[in-house]
């Protein structure tokens, strides 16, 4: 199909003039922007940045949350043929100089107050930075910085542009090309500078396609956009498939309401990484032992025959008329009141991506009828190459590859991807680009996994972190450090694990507790602690978490190839590994790298057998200041076991 | 970034309030002008809240006047003063702690409702359209407060920080022209007094409101106040900028006290 974002608008706006586009909830209702109010926005947008002098090709930032405004932005670039780039709304300024820099960013458009700030700190470095547009004006009265400006003005100075030259917009929007850049999104990337990954807009829509396709989806469906606009999953759920599916994507008030905004709008199609799962269960499960003991009983009751029948059932297969009529009764009681307070009555499809899913997590939706599965892609492949089909889900695979996607095995264990999804290139980065993308098409993942016998993707780590095992008894196992984290974090109490054991004679972890259950956990048992890092060091905590890490070890020890990877010792760090520290990757994937450096003597101490040590560290507050924070950390061992034999 | 501070809107002439024989207030002089954020401080048992109860119609000085507006009153009438448009928030949070916060903010427009109770409670004539017409205005202030994700949750489930500032609200739901804050950050952490010196900031800018404030956190007071009045034993020791209360030698005896 030749076709672009804001043509495909313009074909909703013609076909279908009322039907809801997107929903905003604003001062307590929510609020219907239909697909005719979102043209003319985009039309007044794109004739007020055309008339603050954005050319075609030429690259903009858009920064903020899920506002239908900075969509419109997004749509009223593409429409005069330049390429918005979304930022991720908390990098902080250092982190924003680099991608405009590289992307030669004249113009902004921002949400609000706090993004304004950011980009007058960036303009301090980046002088050529000379528009700055903002949504919302609150607090931003007194401000008189030159090239700063409301989007409500840009909107009106469009209209009255739109008015004088009629046909200004649909010549622009016919301009366009599915050949043309689209958009530009910034990897995160664990080091160095990120890179720009440049999408058209035949490569975002074909994917947007076959997602949707795969997963039969209409212009029926409702969408809740949360997460960051600036991450491509966002980007393809409640923009590209939005505008593909023409379905209704739903803003939420604000960050601090999404839970109470998903019960009301009830989504058909979701979208959430495993730690959003995770905090809802974790939710419920303290909520329920707070519950009253038939509650309680009931929960307890009905849950592990969910969790005995319930995937079963959305695999499709039989699970004869007892259950069936148990399980019935469950929804009624249970399942069914639960689905509603999470918000998932309505779920159809809902999917989760970018990290490792927990079993127990994954197997608890599927029980009480989510259907909820898995997929892989990345921003370099525009998301979609496997999903999962509705009763093929599996915890450990991530699916079977989609309309249009070749996957082949290296010999080094890395995936090769083929599809029509596959970026361009970085952004004035040819050697990286060649790096991934070789000559004969095959864009290399650096993940490192195998199809199995189903023709499922099943990813165990990265291939430049997978390791070998150097000395000791286990010489030459290998490690794979993100499959023992994993494992690790899957456990309730754990939230964080950075493991070593790369070129070493043995694997040792470093854990973060989850604050919350954990701090539970210790009011239960009457358990006084004074805060975090008090916590942290308990005798008792690192009882608990002992227990953790005997249990992968002997998970671990039935897995022949990574039997080699059990945890000999471990500790539990005194604060939690953050972004704004640089020990998490804004995605919130562990550096750790970084993060051997930053600990030096912790990971000394680990390997030198020593069982204290302490350690200061330099802490970065949200506003910029800079505090510390210093612990004597205890080091435990754990038990490791002998491997074992497949039996024949 | 200088605002426009305009002519004396609220003026205290000689106040003195005495029970039986404790003086609580003696001879207190001090004129509040439009679009400032005044102070009050002073240490404890100083007779701040006393003065605010005064303006307020909470007490009647014995002796003095108050002028608002141009007009003289030697007492005030809670609510006229409310009326007339005086808003106030408490030391002590008086708020319906089992009522969800929007009802909270909501009897804050109770002053400015046409329908009488019979017709608001069987929602006939026009109480219907009036409520959504107030619940409109209600819902910018918990927008302008940041408050959306607690509309519905009693108040009382709230932690200390988020009841001031429903406390706030409500004081804002009358569209007052002068607001009187009782000790805004008392008990707060520093997180939460940054975020309700940046609410006070802004309803001072943004809604235009004169404001008149108690306060403990000096560096809040000197950071946020155009003109501060010191309170000591009843008495008016100092007044003037910060700067100059800063290095008024009564207020620092007050304050660090005196070798005699």
């Amino acid at each position: 199909m030749q076709t672009t974002f804001p043509q495909l608008l313009l074909a909703h706006a013609t076909q279908r003039p009322t039907a809801p586009a997107m929903r905003e909830k604003e001062y307590g209702i929510w609020q219907t922007i239909s697909w005719q109010d979102m043209a003319t926005m985009v039309t007044h947008m794109a004739c007020g940045l055309h008339q603050a002098g954005l050319k075609r090709g030429e690259h903009m930032i858009v920064v903020g949350s899920n506002r239908p405004r900075l969509y419109a932005t997004m749509l009223a670039a593409q429409s005069l043929g330049a390429i918005p780039v979304p930022l991720y709304q908390d990098a902080v300024a250092a982190e924003c100089v680099f991608p405009m820099t590289n992307a030669e960013v004249r113009l902004c458009v921002v949400e609000d107050q706090e993004q304004v700030d950011k980009m007058l700190e960036v303009r301090e470095t980046y002088t050529a930075l000379a528009h700055i547009y903002y949504d919302d004006p609150r607090g931003l009265r007194k401000y008189d910085e030159p090239g700063l400006g409301s989007v409500d003005e840009l909107l009106a100075a469009g209209a009255v542009f739109a008015k004088q030259h009629p046909n200004f917009f649909k010549e622009q929007v016919d301009m366009g090309k599915q050949d043309d850049v689209a958009a530009m999104f910034f990897t995160s990337g664990t080091t160095g500078n990120p890179k720009g990954v440049v999408h058209t807009h035949s490569t975002l829509i074909d994917r947007a396609q076959a997602g949707a396709e795969f997963d039969h989806l209409t212009s029926n469906e409702d969408v809740l956009a949360y997460l960051p606009p600036a991450w491509i999953g966002q980007n393809i759920f409640s923009y590209a498939q939005w505008l593909v599916a023409g379905y209704v994507v739903n803003c939420p008030e604000s960050a601090a309401t999404v839970t109470i905004d998903l019960k009301e709008i009830g989504p058909t199609y979701y979208f959430a990484p495993p730690r959003v799962f995770e905090g809802m269960l974790t939710s419920v499960s303290i909520r329920m032992e707070d519950a009253s003991s038939l509650k309680r009983n009931m929960y307890k009751y009905f849950m592990r025959l969910a969790k005995k029948v319930g995937p079963k059932r959305m695999d499709g297969e039989s699970i004869g008329l007892f259950n069936s009529l148990m399980y019935g009764l469950g929804n009624l009681l249970v399942y069914g009141p639960l689905r509603n307070n999470l918000g998932f009555s309505r779920v159809r499809v809902a999917y989760t991506a970018g990290e490792a899913i927990g079993p127990d997590l994954f197997t608890f939706y599927r029980s009480i009828g989510v259907n909820l599965k898995q997929l892989y892609g990345s921003t370099e492949t525009a998301v979609f190459v496997c999903l999962q089909p509705d009763n093929q889900a599996r915890a450990d695979t991530v699916g079977v590859p989609c309309r249009g996607v070749e996957i082949k095995v290296a010999d080094n264990g890395e995936i090769l991807v083929k599809s029509p999804g596959l970026l361009k290139g970085y952004y004035k980065n040819p050697e990286a680009t060649a790096e991934v993308l070789t000559a004969d098409g095959w864009y290399h993942t650096s993940d490192a996994g195998f199809l199995d016998s189903h023709g499922h993707l099943k990813i165990i780590d990265r291939v430049k972190d997978v390791g070998r095992i150097k000395g000791g008894s286990n010489d030459g196992a290998m490690f794979a450090p993100k499959y023992v984290e994993n494992k690790l974090k899957f456990f309730p109490h754990i939230k964080e694990v950075v493991a070593y054991g790369d070129q070493r004679e043995k694997v040792c972890v470093m854990i973060n507790i989850d604050f919350d259950a954990v701090g539970n956990w210790a009011e239960r048992r009457n358990l006084p602690y004074a805060g975090y890092t008090d916590l942290a060091q308990k005798p008792e905590v690192y009882e608990l978490i002992k227990e953790c890490v005997e249990q992968v070890n002997a998970d671990l020890a039935e897995d022949e190839l990574l039997a080699g990877s059990q945890v000999s010792r471990y500790l539990v760090l005194h604060k939690e590994l953050d972004a704004d520290d640089g020990e998490l990757t804004r995605t919130n994937k562990v550096r750790r790298g970084f993060i051997a450096e930053k600990y030096q003597p912790l990971v000394d101490a680990l390997y030198g057998g020593l069982t204290t040590q302490f350690i200061e560290t330099v802490v970065k507050f949200e506003d910029g200041r800079t505090g510390s924070v210093s612990a004597t950390l205890q080091i435990s061992d754990a038990k490791t076991f002998a491997p074992v034999k497949a039996a024949a | 970034m200088t605002k426009h501070i305009g002519d004396v809107i609220l003026d205290v002439q000689n106040i003195s309030l005495r029970f039986g024989g404790v003086k609580a207030l003696t001879d207190i002089s001090f004129n509040v002008q439009e679009h400032e954020i005044r102070a009050i401080i002073g240490p404890n048992g100083a007779g701040k809240s006393s003065m605010l109860n005064c303006i307020n119609g909470v007490y009647t000085p014995q002796e003095g006047s108050i002028t608002f507006r141009g007009q003289t009153f030697d007492h005030m009438n809670s609510r006229q003063v409310a009326e007339m448009g005086v808003a106030r928030t408490f030391q002590n949070l008086a708020l319906f702690k089992g009522m969800s916060v929007i009802d909270n903010i909501m009897t804050g427009r109770n002053l400015r409702m046409k329908s009488n109770l019979l017709m608001q409670a069987l929602r006939i004539g026009p109480a219907e359209n009036e409520e959504i017409k107030h619940r409109e205005r209600v819902e910018e202030i918990i927008d302008f407060l940041e408050i959306q994700a607690y509309r519905k949750t009693p108040v009382g489930q709230l932690p200390y920080g988020l009841q001031k500032r429903v406390d706030l609200g409500r004081a804002l739901a009358m569209e007052p022209q002068v607001l009187l804050l009782d000790e805004p950050m008392a008990g707060m952490n520093v997180e939460e007094k940054q975020d309700m010196c940046r609410f006070i900031l802004d309803v001072n800018d943004e809604f235009g409101c004169t404001i008149v404030l108690i306060e403990h956190d000096m560096g809040v007071v000197m950071d946020i106040s155009d003109r501060v009045v010191v309170l000591d034993y009843g008495k008016k020791i100092g007044d003037g900028t910060p700067e100059e209360v800063r290095n008024n030698e009564e207020v620092i005896s007050a304050y660090l006290g005196t070798s005699h």
